[in-house]
């Protein structure tokens, strides 16, 4: 009896909620540690990059408009759907080279790293927005706004805690994302798009492309709609090159000195804007 | 092709009794103390009936908790404080109250049900509001539970140890909320004792709280009447108090705390004033004082009770008011178009009667609208009164019900020498078009939560307590962590 | 509420009348606070009606509906067919009544007239350039006074939003008097104030104040042309200030929700909005119409829902 055949699954880009090849009709092997094939992945394209910031432009508006209860909700939802998935995270884990236990110790870090910042989201504004006792009769506010669209380099390792741990401080304030995903690890990125997909996560508010860093990064760090990116992820050469684009917009860059496995409301902070308010208080 | 149909020129309708089905509820005939993950028989051997204020009914026998109960009680949460639960890492305990908060969500329809048959507060509250917050509540406590030594610059934050926590019959679950979810949050473990007559809902949450793993003796549970809450707040055993409810109640805690070194918060009584300036937006002004003092009966200690309208719109003020009362339908909490419920219990009621007649006797112009109201029950119309003076009982005391003071002012002044005078300091609501004016008045007002242009406004990340003899302390925020954490406050 | 003297609309208005003094009178109009409008929509959102109360409240949508066909490419065909679903709505149902009116553009009122004549469903027209507005005075008037002498019932004009939100409130005042006096005896003036253009709930309270003052006989939300068009909570805004207006002079004015009411718990909604803010005087034709096309089918579906019990399905229902 000849064994079943698999109907294996066909990795694509997450733009606007949606599954698209990329336009360049391009694709590249996803590697286990060993060499092998595990799936082809699309490679994303300029073209690609440039619908996804329109995505993300697009929803950010309405995502930053939603109390912060209410994204914390959605944030503790993906958590939800990561844990209930968690052995097909930990298997792409362990086909890249990590041991099962270890691969299944990632895959808890991450639901838990979600849940850390699905707290933040009605709370960051009490730790980083404050009155300020200005020397006149004035009430006088700052507060953290997200600053708008923001692109991210996700670290190859670890393949799906460093994914989370760059994503989720950047969307619990009301950012929109655009992710390059890791190159030689993309299916975790690529299962994540799906469990966001699945958590309420509206569309444009997170989207993830494989491919080359090195080539789609550039486009990313010279794009004038977006307004910060993160480099934890990228090697120095790309570092270098995102700095030089990012001059032309001001773009605000986080990350220069790399990944570190820390979570922190810091870096809620870095992707905010503060915004202070004068009104006279008087008759 | 003509079309003569004999059809009404105008249309008279009604509300369907909207029903809310009480099929979700499953009631057991007799409820035990909620001890150390287990519902057990009080030592007492004693037990009180709780009843439905809307009719009447019994709805079940729950235990009445003596000293050694409360012992108990404090013991097992002593054990569970010292053999983990302090230790336990902030994010397993985050994640204990996310799972509880979910499972509030879940089971929120079956808990608004339950809470308007304990308390007598119509669904459409119990509902839309109370259950909401309760869920929020949790959800907001979770995420500070790992994250506490961002709370405040320069404090390793500390749990305190047991606390006690007595909570009134207004807002049972919600109350139970504000003090549980802080208190796991900074890593406390607590006994809870709910108000004798809507212990109910507390006893669900108590089972919710097991289904969810927690571990036994974090939460207990003790039901009981004034002298349960006593010998609950005097425990030697118990290191921070909490109670909301009415002043005097909180004074004589105070009282019985002085020479411990135990840590106090109180959420007292309140009689807001609520200022009207003639800029206001008239017709959301009338909804926020309806909704200021008719909300839950007028069982609310913020409840804007005083209003105070700028003479040049008063009448005018009051002539929206009268028709907007005539609106208000009274009547089965359980019935969805219900606005107003029932008053909580016989004596509320006395209470209310006896102020209102007061109000008369001094002088005062009572109005009611003419609605049915139920034959079986405790009920009370909204009522309003003008040509109130400062000096009036209905002025002066709190009557907890659905009954508004009105008095005018002519200047802001006058306004906020009005409204503070009174040993009360919870809350005040300010209408006005002028930005400026709403914040010069929040800077004078006497009061721990002011409302510009809306009223009623309750958030877990919004913190709540009062000035003077409204009481101490903060609940809800960050600054509601402070009460459940060493180091500060001493 | 009991008014000593004769209704006259003009007590509200200052004693003389100009650009000046109607600015002071529209700024008098009280503010209205966005939030709390939402706040009281939500809560009236949970009302629930009787059954036999509901089946009351879809027979009246339908008497009280403005069936709408405004569009470049109406012809005398188009117009028949609207007419006759009017008249009768439900093709299977005898009982279910007519609908108040039809509302057209003026080349097409002598062809409407020519089709529901006899039946008591009116012909409402639109006028003043509709949608935009955008011409001067008198061409608009001359259009007016063409569509009276066509027979048209019911007038439904636009006010000279530019006018207004440039502070003209002369201008839009005397536009509005002028073609209430041409309208006057023979047709009942509607008077939309195009909220979607008008930016904030205050604007539209004044709006309804000004246009009421100047002799509208009906103030209705929207062309249908704009988004948004008709919301509950612009709805609720002008029943207060129609409320206000009544206080003030005694006299009663109607009011029309047009554009985006598509499905029957829309107009259940509304209603009992109407209801709890203007009460039952208000709750009939002569003072509330809903502007729609498609909320007829939802309505109709309904209706023989409540009669049958089976859940109704879209074919059984004419699209004219």
């Amino acid at each position: 009896m000849t064994p079943r055949l698999e109907v294996k699954k066909t990795y694509k880009l997450y733009i606007n909620g949606e599954f698209p090849r990329s336009e360049s009709g391009r694709s590249y092997p996803a590697l286990s540690a060993d060499g092998d094939v595990l799936a082809r992945v699309a490679r994303g394209s300029r073209k690609d990059l440039r619908d996804a910031v329109r995505a993300a432009r697009t929803a950010q508006e309405k995502w930053a408009a939603k109390s912060g209860y209410n994204r914390g909700q959605i944030l503790y939802r993906i958590a939800e759907m990561i844990e209930d998935r968690a052995s097909a995270f930990a298997e792409q884990l362990a086909a890249g080279g990590l041991t099962t236990a270890r691969a299944r110790r990632e895959v808890g870090e991450s639901v838990d790293r979600m849940v850390w910042y699905a707290g933040w989201a009605d709370k960051f504004i009490q730790i980083f927005g404050n009155l300020n006792p200005v020397a006149g009769p004035f009430f006088n506010i700052s507060a953290p706004e997200p600053t708008g669209v923001v692109g991210i380099v996700a670290p190859e390792t670890p393949a799906f805690l460093g994914l989370v741990s760059r994503l989720a401080p950047v969307i619990v304030s009301g950012n929109a994302a655009v992710v390059v995903a890791s190159e030689s690890q993309p299916l975790p990125a690529i299962t994540f798009s799906e469990v966001l997909e699945s958590s309420d996560v509206p569309s444009g508010v997170v989207n993830i492309l494989t491919g080359s860093a090195e080539e789609l990064v550039p486009w990313l760090a010279d794009h004038m709609d977006v307004n910060a990116v993160d480099l934890a992820g990228a090697s120095a050469e790309v570092t270098l090159r995102a700095q030089e684009g990012a001059v032309h917009n001001v773009k605000r860059l986080v990350g220069k000195s790399g990944y570190s496995d820390a979570q922190s409301p810091y870096l809620i902070a870095a992707f905010t804007e503060t915004k202070t308010v004068w009104h006279p208080k008087g008759l | 092709m003509a079309k003569n149909l004999p059809a009404p020129k105008s249309l008279d309708w009604a509300y369907a009794p909207s029903r809310e089905s009480t099929d979700i509820v499953k009631l057991e005939g007799r409820y035990g103390l909620f001890i150390d993950g287990k519902f057990r028989a009080p030592l007492s051997r004693k037990y009180f009936q709780t009843v439905n204020p809307a009719t009447e009914e019994p709805l079940a026998q729950v235990a009445s908790a003596n000293a050694a109960d409360v012992n108990r009680a404090v013991k097992a949460a002593r054990a569970a404080f010292d053999n983990g639960w302090g230790d336990l890492s902030g994010v397993e305990r985050a994640k204990f109250l996310f799972r509880i908060a979910r499972m509030i969500q879940e089971r929120s329809r079956e808990m608004a049900v339950l809470e308007t048959l304990d308390g007598g507060k119509p669904i459409r509250e119990s509902r839309d509001v109370d259950l909401p917050l309760v869920a929020a509540h949790f959800f907001y406590y979770a995420g500070w539970a790992d994250k506490l030594e961002y709370a405040f610059p320069g404090l390793k934050p500390e749990p305190l140890g047991v606390a006690g926590q007595v909570i009134p019959w207004n807002f049972p679950l919600m109350m139970l909320a504000w003090k549980i979810a802080p208190a796991l949050a900074a890593g406390n473990t607590v006994v809870l004792k709910p108000a004798e007559t809507t212990p109910l809902s507390a006893l669900l949450f108590a089972q919710l709280a097991s289904e969810a793993g927690l571990p036994p003796g974090v939460i207990n549970i003790i039901t009981g009447a004034g002298e349960t809450g006593a010998a609950l707040v005097e425990h030697p055993d118990v290191d921070k108090v909490a109670f909301t409810g009415s002043t005097a109640v909180g004074k004589r805690i105070a009282t019985s705390l002085a020479g411990t070194d135990k840590r106090l918060t109180l959420e007292l009584g309140g009689k807001a004033a609520h200022v009207i300036f003639d800029d206001a937006p008239i017709d959301q002004a009338i909804e926020g004082v309806i909704n200021g003092i008719f909300f839950n009966q007028g069982h609310v200690c913020c409840a804007g009770s005083r209003l105070f309208v700028q003479e040049t719109i008063h009448d005018r003020f009051v002539e929206k008011l009268k028709r907007r009362l005539n609106t208000l339908r009274v009547g089965d909490p359980l019935d969805k178009n219900t606005d107003v419920g029932a008053i909580n219990s016989a004596e509320q009621l006395a209470r209310i009667s006896e102020l209102v007649e007061a109000g008369q006797e001094e002088g005062a112009e009572m109005y009611q609208p003419a609605c049915e109201l139920p034959g079986n029950g405790f009920w009370f119309r909204p009522t309003l009164f003008t040509g109130v003076s400062q000096s009036h009982r209905i002025a002066q005391e709190e009557i907890f019900g659905p009954v508004l003071s009105i008095m005018s002012f002519r200047t802001p002044d006058e306004a906020v020498e009005k409204a503070n005078n009174t040993p009360y300091g919870l809350s005040a609501g300010v209408w006005t078009q002028k930005g400026s004016r709403i914040l010069w008045m929040a800077d004078r007002l006497q009061a721990g939560v002011v409302w510009a242009n809306t009223y009623n406004k309750f958030d877990p990340a919004s913190p709540f307590g009062g000035y003077k003899e409204s009481g101490f302390g903060r609940e809800g925020g960050r600054h509601g962590l402070l009460a459940y954490l060493k180091g500060l406050d001493e | 509420m009991a008014i000593a003297v004769a209704p006259d609309r003009t007590s509200v208005l200052p004693g003389r009348i100009t650009n000046a003094t109607l600015a002071s009178f529209v700024r008098s109009v009280p503010s209205v606070d966005e939030v709390g409008v939402e706040e009281r929509v939500a809560s009236l959102a949970t009302r629930s009606i009787k059954k036999d109360s509901k089946m009351d409240a879809l027979l009246l949508a339908v008497r009280m509906m403005d069936l709408t066909t405004l569009e470049g490419k109406d012809t005398p065909g188009k117009i028949a067919q609207l007419s006759a679903k009017a008249i009768r709505p439900d093709p299977v149902d005898p009982t279910v009544p007519s609908v108040a009116a039809i509302c057209v553009y003026p080349a097409m009122v002598p062809y409407a007239k020519q089709s529901v004549e006899g039946s008591g469903v009116k012909v409402a027209a639109v006028a003043t350039y509709f949608p935009s507005g955008q011409l001067d005075t008198k061409a608009k008037l001359a259009e007016t006074a063409s569509v009276v002498a066509m027979g048209a019932d019911e007038i439904d004009m636009v006010i000279d939003r530019g006018a207004f939100l440039s502070g003209e409130y002369f201008r839009v005042f005397d536009e509005v008097r002028r073609v209430k006096e041409i309208c006057d005896g023979k047709a009942r003036l509607k008077v939309i104030l195009e909220t979607g253009e008008l930016g904030t709930l205050d604007e539209v309270r004044r709006a309804s104040m000004l246009a009421m003052a100047a002799g509208a006989d009906f103030i209705k939300t929207s062309t249908g042309k704009v988004q948004p068009a008709a919301t509950i909570p612009v709805t609720l805004v002008m029943l207060e200030a129609i409320r206000d207006f009544e206080n003030a002079t005694g006299v009663q004015i109607g009011m029309k929700p047009a554009g985006g009411i598509r499905t029957s718990k829309d107009a259940i909604r509304y209603l009992v909005v109407l209801s709890e803010t203007l009460g039952p005087r208000w709750l009939t034709p002569d003072w509330f119409r809903f502007g729609a096309s498609s909320l007829l089918n939802d309505v109709l579906m309904q209706i023989r829902w409540l009669k049958t019990g089976r859940y109704q399905a879209g074919d059984y229902f004419t699209k004219d």
